[in-house]
């Protein structure tokens, strides 16, 4: 065969180039308006019974993390470190909070002692704390400095590589 | 159990796929009957293993068994067992599964259609393609099954096992979704029949028109489950998903668009080669390209790489379907560029007046439109490689381009069927056209009478006029005169045509569709109207000729859901006409409520209400209300095109047994 005919098949290369080019990027990186914003301030009615605010909350760093006990594998795969975090960074002043959205209430205590969630957690009726925050699925997880600007957004379950670089990043803040 | 039961049938399904298409080759090389006989053994038992892989998952589904990852994901306890059934095709996983079955089913059916070397009447060379096109079906089954094995298991564990499942999408727990995605899988799949044979004869070196002879009728039922398909799924989203349009030119719907262009050129354009042994290697390019893009929509999908609401699924699974395109298209394209030297054409164009030209005019149309289609749902990763940020192209453009070359291909498909081969005459254009053409002119000028300025809507209905025309007119010349020649009636002629030349008036008879279809479409489309308005009860909004008054709201349990309605009276000229329950439904698992629209569907135009918004202690509601004029005749256009294909492609016998016993009765 010819290398003039070796041009034929070889013409597909660019388009198969194109394609695996798109391995490399992001489709899920949606970019927040959010992102170095003021977070919207919310009140939650915690499962435990006691009340939380954001406002209440001032000069501490926080980590606001959007969850449900259907959702799954992706919260099953964070819920343990989330956990963890809380217990290794509590003393540093980290606030860790989990907002249950679209939620049975059973279903969601259920979920909490199946990990052992120690953090505050509370449901998030008519979905008025997700919507403020621009939630596009469960679960996204919020990180917020000591000012209350948010810092850095991650769509899908946490990783203990992002967990652990966004938590310095938000303790480090003064 | 399941598990391991069912990892196991698909490897044991891998090993006889590999086995049945290297003895299927080694048979062949080396004139071994025994062999080919026991690859074709081989290919029925890879079929039986694939089946039983489907049963142990279906089984899993229904049963609840959330020991398995897919069904955790794909089902819960609540759904009812038909949407437990449909669970198979709710995902990745189970997609792959049920599309390797197909394969194997398409496979087995090759093997049963031309057992023993074809049988007497399988056209000639029908024995010497067999193997190699066995060998590719089962070489796209490997892969398929390979991917099951390394990258989408579909009996894969979880562990803790959840107590309920996610379940599906509860948009897709619906009717529809028994049969949309059946049709097009089968579409999809069904192209690899003539892709195989395709290949076969290059492999061979007999790339004459034999493997077009072979499937031509595989690839016109393929097409018609590509097009039932995709005209299935446009009727399911109007009518479900509560935006009141029925296609979005959405990567997934592209990716089934694209296929059915290449696709459709290729049907035509086999035609020109079967009669003047041209443009060998250009059906070879289509039937390529139709199945490389059905593998290449499914990889977009698949992989991730593009952000659609449908798309999901991340992992080896994108690089696997990439690197199985890659193969196919260097594969393909180097057996064509390996027996070049045998592909060189035997006739020429004698005139640009003539079918075959209107033919090759109507193959760079469509292979046009697949282009900018392809473009257009690329764009994003094109640009994001380029200028380093992603922007999509949205209706518009795929509006503002397909617009003008559907305009161009209705004009061809008036022109096509009826333009002599070779060189027309200007007697032959005469005898033919003159009167279609008078019909559009005169029918257009009545339309601007009627007082329509759009030119748009002129251009369009003066080209279906023109093609309507052009059908009626074939068809009542032919029944004319054999009803003068054979002295029949007018209705027996007219049969007895059907049924002599079916390919040609089955074909007539799916351009009609088209073209009520495309009818549908245009006036749809711009004559749309709609409003949305914030009622008070016993409030009205009146839009057009229609008026809906609001008389309240109500609420109740659904199995799976809560559902909030509102009751609406529709009127017509003030009269009443209908009541209407819009409503939205709230699923226990999902954010966002979902529609449940309702409407008035009648063939001149839909009255069509959504309820957006409502207050929930039942004091207002947000109604929004459109008025969809002649969008029933996409749907008529779609049933006429199954009748068409029908009559093209139902064996000969069959219809022959049918007159008979019409004709028997009568007497």
């Amino acid at each position: 065969m010819s290398w003039k005919k070796a041009l034929i098949p070889l013409a597909s290369v660019p388009l198969i180039i194109l394609l695996a080019y798109g391995f490399w990027t992001d489709p899920r990186a949606i970019p927040s308006p959010l992102v170095r914003q003021a977070a919207p301030s919310f009140r939650l009615a915690l499962y435990d019974g006691d009340p939380l605010s954001l406002e209440g909350l001032k000069g501490k760093p926080v980590v606001l993390n959007f969850w449900a006990s259907w959702c799954y594998p992706a919260c099953y795969e964070e819920a343990p470190l989330l956990e963890a975090t809380w217990r290794k960074y509590r003393d540093q002043g980290l606030m860790v909070v989990g907002v249950d959205i679209q939620d049975k209430e059973a279903n969601a205590r259920e979920f909490m002692r199946r990990f052992d969630f120690s953090f505050p957690n509370g449901p998030d009726p008519g979905s008025k704390i997700s919507i403020d925050y621009g939630v596009y699925g469960v679960p996204e997880t919020f990180f917020i400095d000591r000012q209350g600007r948010i810092k850095y957004k991650h769509v899908g379950a946490l990783t203990p590589a992002v967990m652990e670089e966004q938590v310095r990043a938000i303790l480090r803040e003064t | 159990m399941i598990s391991t039961l069912g990892g196991f049938t698909l490897f044991l399904a891998l090993g006889v796929t590999l086995y049945a298409a290297a003895a299927s080759v080694l048979g062949a090389r080396q004139g071994r009957e025994d062999w080919l006989a026991s690859s074709r053994n081989a290919v029925l038992a890879h079929f039986c293993l694939v089946t039983l892989a489907i049963f142990l998952l279906e089984y899993a589904l229904v049963t609840s068994d959330f020991s398995l990852r897919y069904v955790a994901n794909n089902s819960t306890r609540a759904s009812l067992t038909r949407y437990k059934i449909a669970g198979l095709w709710g995902s990745l996983e189970g997609s792959i599964l049920l599309w390797e079955w197909l394969q194997s089913l398409m496979a087995a059916l090759v093997v049963a259609r031309y057992s023993g070397g074809g049988g007497s009447e399988a056209p000639s060379g029908t024995r010497q393609l067999l193997p190699y096109v066995q060998a590719v079906l089962q070489g796209i089954s490997a892969f398929f099954l390979i991917l099951m094995a390394f990258g989408a298991n579909p009996f894969a564990r979880i562990f803790p096992v959840p107590p309920d499942g996610r379940g599906l999408n509860p948009l897709l727990e619906v009717t529809d979704m028994l049969i949309h995605p059946l049709l097009l899988y089968l579409g999809y799949v069904g192209f690899s029949v003539p892709y195989a044979f395709a290949m076969a004869a290059l492999v061979t070196g007999r790339p004459t028109e034999e493997w077009l002879r072979i499937t031509r009728r595989w690839t016109v039922v393929a097409w018609l489950f590509l097009t039932g398909g995709i005209f299935y799924g446009g009727w399911w989203s109007y009518r479900t998903l509560g935006w009141g349009g029925y296609w979005a030119w959405d990567p997934v719907e592209n990716a089934s668009f694209m296929p059915w262009l290449t696709g459709t050129a290729f049907i035509h354009s086999v035609m020109i080669q079967e009669r003047k042994r041209m443009l060998k290697v250009w059906n070879l390019t289509l039937i390529t390209l139709t199945f490389t893009l059905v593998i290449f929509g499914t990889f977009l999908t698949r992989s991730g790489i593009l952000g659609s609401v449908h798309a999901f699924a991340d992992g080896p699974v994108g690089m696997m379907f990439l690197a199985f395109l890659a193969l196919v298209l260097f594969f393909s394209f180097g057996l064509v560029a390996y027996r070049s030297d045998q592909l060189k054409g035997h006739g020429e164009l004698d005139s640009i007046l003539s079918r075959e030209s209107a033919f090759l005019l109507n193959n760079l149309v469509l292979v046009g439109i697949c282009f900018t289609v392809f473009l257009g749902t690329i764009f994003p990763l094109l640009s994001e490689a380029v200028r380093g940020n992603k922007i999509s192209v949205g209706t518009p453009y795929f509006n503002k381009v397909s617009v003008p070359l559907g305009m161009a291909l209705l004009l061809l498909m008036g022109i096509g069927p009826l333009i002599a081969w070779g060189r027309a005459s200007l007697n032959n254009l005469k005898r033919n056209f003159l009167k279609p053409g008078l019909a559009a002119v005169l029918g257009a000028a009545l339309l601007y009478a009627l007082g329509v300025r759009q030119v748009q809507v002129l251009v369009a209905f003066g080209l279906c006029f023109f093609v309507i025309g052009t059908i009626v007119f074939e068809f009542w010349v032919a029944t004319r005169t054999r009803a003068r020649m054979m002295g029949e009636s007018v209705l027996a002629a007219f049969g007895t045509l059907l049924l002599k030349s079916r390919r040609r008036y089955g074909g007539l008879i799916v351009h009609l569709g088209v073209v009520i279809a495309i009818l549908g479409i245009a006036v749809s489309s711009v004559y749309k109207v709609e409003r949305e308005q914030t009622l008070k009860p016993g409030d009205r909004l009146s839009l057009g000729r229609y008026s809906v008054r609001f008389e309240g709201l109500a609420a109740g349990e659904r199995p799976t859901h809560i559902l909030v309605w509102a009751n609406l009276q529709a009127f017509r000229d003030g009269r009443p006409l209908h009541e209407l329950m819009p409503g939205q439904r709230f699923y226990p698992n999902q954010q966002s409520p979902f529609a449940s629209v309702d409407a008035r569907y009648h063939w001149s135009e839909d009255l069509y209400v959504i309820l957006s918004a409502f207050e929930r202690d039942g004091s207002s509601a947000t109604i929004k209300v459109i008025v969809n004029p002649m969008i029933s005749w996409i749907w008529i256009g779609g049933g006429v095109i199954l009748l068409g294909v029908l009559v093209a492609v139902l064996p000969e016998r069959r219809l022959a047994l049918l007159a008979l016993r019409a004709k028997a009765q009568v007497a």
